[in-house]
């Protein structure tokens, strides 16, 4: 069996306007080790909307990547103020996201919607208080 | 069509060019950018108003062939710099949105 690859992603939650490192980041690894152009497009554009969410509500987090040849799993965990009704959170355009953060065109409520939409298994744990974990599997075959 | 072409036929000002050899299968249009990553296919002509730094990481992310700034927007050098770093052609056009989308539709057509 092949051994996994790991890389690990700090999010800086400062930062607004450098969200999406780890996700470019992602993609071009995921471009040199072969996937397919709709695997790693599907990938990049959950995991950056996770590194948002992550930026937006939590003041950053981390961002683990583990591959192997048949599947990609994201995990993006955070220690922010957790998420109240996972099922509300879920439906497409309800946010708890500012103002100012809706004035940059996110906020759109479509975040949480399209990890689940690009993921092939997504599974949210959410803590109020202690923070939320949001682990995403894309399988490649 | 090309992005050359659509430049070309358009009239529109290129702002950025890195690969204007790039294949326009489509359009989509819109300035919330949850919405762009999840309707916006590979290939597609971007058309916005919105001009921050995430613009480029969406266009990257979503592998559209350019991103059109319409209304008269002009993104700032910041965007430019970014947009230079990761390969992502950028156009400026002074029409609204609707009449930038209808032009490339009567294109495609």
């Amino acid at each position: 069996m092949e051994e996994l690859l790991h890389y690990h992603f700090d999010v800086d939650g400062a930062n607004f306007a450098s969200a999406g490192e780890a996700s470019v980041q992602v993609k071009r690894l995921l471009r040199q080790m072969g996937f397919s152009p709709d695997l790693i497009r599907r990938v990049s554009i959950a995991m950056y909307e996770g590194e948002i969410n992550m930026v937006i509500h939590a003041n950053g987090g981390d961002a683990d990547i583990y591959m192997d040849p048949e599947q990609i799993r994201v995990v993006l965990k955070d220690h922010g103020p957790g998420i109240k009704d996972i099922a509300l959170a879920m439906q497409e355009g309800y946010s708890t996201a500012p103002d100012n953060i809706r004035s940059l065109g996110f906020g759109a409520g479509m975040g949480l919607p399209n990890m689940k939409r690009y993921s092939d298994d997504m599974t949210v744990e959410s803590t109020v208080g202690v923070g939320t974990t949001i682990t995403l599997v894309f399988r490649s075959v | 069509m090309t992005v050359a072409q659509l430049l070309e036929k358009t009239g529109w000002q290129s702002l950025l060019s890195v690969d204007e050899t790039r294949e326009i299968a489509g359009g989509y249009a819109g300035d919330l950018l949850s919405w762009v990553m999840g309707r916006a296919e590979s290939g597609d002509c971007w058309f916005t108003i919105m001009s921050n730094l995430n613009v480029v990481a969406v266009a990257q992310l979503t592998d559209v062939a350019c991103v059109v700034f319409t209304e008269g927007v002009m993104p700032d050098e910041a965007i430019l710099k970014a947009a230079a770093l990761h390969d992502i052609n950028l156009i400026r056009a002074e029409e609204p949105t609707y009449a930038a989308c209808a032009r490339l539709g009567e294109l495609l057509r």
